[in-house]
């Protein structure tokens, strides 16, 4: 187990490396010099120009410009905005907030997904089982900007439930809109991926077993059948978190949540490369994390899974 | 749902207040009259921004969003009177110059800043001096450039000579002077941007800190500043400047789309939107009854021409005449802008001191008929082919179409959009000079004369010529109007400028800038606006609850 876990985390390392590489390269192939458009549609000020892109080191070859940016990773350095600001205090303000709605919309699609799910495996072909296939294809085939100005529309503008957007980004309870829109999509998935393992495993031989051992129907359902259809469920929910956290730029504008989505997003389009890189390789350190986290829960959820 | 809903308010103010009534629980549109109720003089305002891209320092503010920041922070020398263009002093007691060049600024004594300081000429000196210093990065420093000794502080390459500009002299706490390199006899206009404020001593010391928790000498003091989220500022009530906070402080709120703007808005959660989103313009008007706003300002929206290309290299310039005569901007800025902008009849914005209508003349009137005739005296547009560069992450495919769409109808000559993915590649194609035959182009005002709009964009060397431009009797002209000893013969001999540009144009003006606004039901009265498009926020009264 230890050395599996060993082996996994020094996997990370090109992954990691692999990753920042391509995403330095790719902002550096974006069109525009992102100091010169600063100045907007006025004439850039080419003494100055040239200061600011000796200072974030923008006038060195690529190779250079990464191999520098690197070096002051490892040291903990996350470099700075165009603004000046520090991009690691710019991640302490905004990764927070997109944890905090990213946990929210987890909660709802682990919750109701995989209740929906067990309701609809356990009724198969009943009409529960139609209901939720229909209102999940509903929601898999509606894209989540559509869903969230349609929620958007009847909870704040019509209902006056809550406010259009979100006016405290840390208030939890003002979350909830946002979160349910971005788990929505995943909550559909999960549904369907308990639906068709419970609907399998409730046919197999140990869950006649247990039932012919006249074992109570909540200890039957709740630990024989749902953690041996869990594993599947798991895989998803692991890799899930990672999109999550990315798939939040688009709730985030509607909501206008201040958090990481949004900062992406305004670097990318601001083509400030230390700050797209940084953002992207925390969430890629998210998704090596939470993989390898799924990747030992199977152990847990299968003792017949070992690893050596 | 919305359109249902919108239909109700078409009938005007008194309706919608009636009708709010009748229509409770829906929160969104319970409007009544801009005058009901009493001011309350301590009340807060909620306005729309986005996170300011530099530390809150008076020169590094090129975005209309951190700029607005900093003019509630800070009060300058003067400022300009709306609608005229006018100067009018603020914390300047006077600003005189005999010959355009020698200027002596006299400042109204007893002024301080929030923390307590004395406003002095020393506060204007310094700050000024370090403004420009390319060491410290300020984005407008470039402002200054009109000032002797400017270049010591920041040469064209290497670093700074010297931290200070000869030009400028302290004479005593109340005067100083200022010696420029050459004649610029609007320079006392200049000075109302926001580059030109005054810092205290306290800034020196770690100005990098102090752009994060500024204290400034104007109406408003800072108090907060959440990143990305919101700044806030409360009335000064020591200030002593004449444009007194009719409020009792603004919340500077951080909006990353326009659409969230908007429904906040319209739920009260927030009370001035800086522009609808494009989705709304069509029912913003019916949903906001008269809380919505149309406003125009100084800025306007040309096509260019890249000379540079084999197109236009040689070109008749009756071509380009008919190019801009096939436009039908009365329509187009009617349907596909929603009236939200003016048709343009010359090269300068309105309300800009020696704004001239009509001095584009025949070009700028819609004539399908002679637009076909030129364009065939001309010898005709080569290859019969033109296209518009624009940017993308901006809304301007829809205008674009239809300005191609008039001209292929009246004139024949195929026209597409040639779209950039960002502003940044747009740019980068006119800066490297691979347009491949127009491009979209555009001007808001620095300061309200003539100059401004003419001066850096059509010289054939000025900075903003990007198309390469040429005209002799433009550049002599423009020559003589800097070295004028007077505002009158300057603007005078601009106007005489602008009307060669007529002959050869070197950009298609299109129209002028209106901003398509609201304001929530919380502000009393309609919000006045100053002639850069942005509200004066000084002079918005709130509502008592």
């Amino acid at each position: 187990m230890g050395r599996y876990v060993a082996r996994r985390l020094l996997q990370m390392i090109p992954v990691f490396i692999g990753t920042t590489l391509l995403i330095f390269l790719m902002v550096h192939v974006l069109p525009g010099d992102p100091i010169k458009a600063l100045w907007g549609d006025k004439a850039a000020d080419p003494a100055q120009v040239a200061v600011l892109r000796h200072k974030f080191g923008l006038d060195l070859p690529l190779w250079q410009q990464y191999t520098n940016y690197m070096a002051d990773l490892f040291q903990g350095k996350f470099g700075e905005t165009f603004g000046g600001r520090q991009v690691s205090d710019l991640m302490a303000e905004s990764f927070p907030v997109t944890i905090r709605l990213a946990l929210v919309a987890f909660v709802i699609e682990v919750v109701l997904g995989i209740t929906l799910g067990v309701f609809a495996g356990l009724k198969a072909g009943k009409a529960v089982d139609t209901a939720v296939l229909i209102f999940t294809l509903l929601v898999i085939s509606v894209p989540v900007f559509v869903l969230g100005y349609i929620f958007q529309t009847v909870f704040a503008t019509e209902l006056g439930w809550v406010t259009p957007s979100v006016q405290d980004s840390e208030d939890f309870t003002q979350l909830i809109l946002p979160g349910a829109v971005l788990g929505s999509l995943s909550l559909a998935y999960v549904a369907r991926l308990t639906r068709t393992t419970i609907s399998e495993n409730v046919r197999s031989d140990y869950m006649r077993t247990a039932l012919a051992k006249g074992l109570p129907r909540r200890r039957i359902v709740g630990v024989h059948l749902l953690r041996n259809s869990l594993i599947p469920v798991v895989t998803f929910l692991g890799t899930d978190i990672g999109a999550l956290m990315g798939g939040a730029i688009v709730t985030e504008g509607i909501f206008n949540v201040q958090g990481i989505g949004q900062q992406l997003y305004r670097a990318v389009s601001q083509g400030e490369g230390t700050t797209t890189v940084g953002i992207v390789t925390v969430l890629v350190i998210v998704f090596l994390f939470t993989s390898l986290i799924v990747d030992l829960l199977y152990a847990v959820l299968d003792p017949r899974i070992r690893y050596a | 749902m919305r359109g249902a809903k919108s239909a109700k308010w078409v009938t005007g103010a008194i309706v919608v207040a009636m009708a709010a009534t009748a229509c409770g629980g829906d929160k969104s549109d319970s409007g009544s009259g801009l005058t009901d109720g009493k001011v309350d003089p301590n009340g807060t305002l909620v306005v729309q921004t986005s996170e300011p891209q530099n530390p809150l320092q008076p020169a590094n503010a090129k975005e209309s969003q951190g700029h607005r920041v900093l003019k509630s922070l800070f009060s300058g020398l003067v400022t300009y009177e709306p609608g005229t263009g006018k100067i009018k002093n603020i914390n300047a007691e006077s600003v005189t110059s005999s010959d355009a060049k020698h200027w002596t600024v006299k400042l109204k004594p007893g002024w301080k800043f929030h923390n307590g300081e004395p406003v002095t000429a020393k506060s204007y000196v310094d700050s000024w001096n370090w403004s420009a210093n390319t060491k410290n990065n300020q984005i407008n420093s470039q402002w200054f450039s009109d000032i002797e000794g400017y270049d010591d502080v920041h040469p064209a390459e290497g670093d700074p000579k010297s931290d200070k500009m000869s030009g400028l002299k302290v004479v005593s706490d109340t005067e100083f002077t200022i010696a420029l390199k050459s004649k610029v006899s609007y320079f006392n206009y200049k000075l109302g941007y926001s580059v030109w404020y005054p810092l205290p001593d306290a800034f020196f010391k770690n100005p990098k800190e102090y752009g994060q928790k500024p204290v400034g000498n104007g109406p408003y003091k800072f108090e907060s500043w959440d990143h990305n989220d919101k700044i806030v500022v409360k009335r000064f009530d020591g200030y002593q400047g004449p444009d007194k906070a009719k409020n009792g402080g603004i919340t500077f709120k951080n909006y990353t789309t326009a659409d969230a703007a908007y429904n906040d808005l319209r739920s009260n959660n927030l009370d001035w939107i800086e522009q609808i989103p494009d989705t709304s313009l069509t029912n913003y008007k019916q949903d906001l009854g008269d809380r919505a706003i149309t406003n125009e300002y100084s800025a306007i929206q040309d096509v260019a021409f890249a000379f540079y290309t084999d197109q236009w290299k040689s070109i008749d310039p009756k071509v380009l005449t008919g190019l801009s005569m096939a436009i039908d901007r009365d329509t187009i800025t009617k349907t596909t802008l929603h009236g939200s902008r003016v048709p343009a009849t010359s090269f300068v914005a309105k309300g800009v001191i020696g704004y001239q209508a009509n001095s584009c003349g025949e070009a700028c009137t819609f004539n399908p008929e002679k637009a076909k005739q030129y364009i065939k005296d001309g010898g005709g547009v080569p290859g019969n082919k033109i296209s518009i560069q624009y940017n993308a992450d901006q809304p301007h495919k829809t205008w674009v179409d239809a300005v191609c769409n008039s001209i292929r109808k009246s004139t024949g000559i195929e026209c597409v959009g040639d779209s950039k993915p960002n502003f940044k590649a747009d740019l980068d194609q006119r800066e490297k000079k691979q347009v491949k035959s127009m491009y979209r182009s555009g001007w808001v005002l620095d300061y309200p004369v003539n100059a401004n709009f003419l001066r850096d964009l059509y010289g054939s060397k000025a900075d903003g010529n990007q198309g390469a431009y040429e005209n002799k009797e433009f550049d002599e002209l423009a020559a003589k109007a800097d070295q004028a000893n007077t505002l009158d013969e300057t603007v005078k001999l601009y106007q005489e400028a602008e009307k060669t540009l007529a002959k050869k144009l070197p950009v298609i003006p299109l129209w002028y800038y209106a901003t398509n606004a609201g304001q929530s039901t919380k502000v009393y009265g309609k919000m006045p606006y100053g002639q850069d498009g942005d509200p004066i926020l000084t002079d918005v009264q709130v509502k008592q609850k």
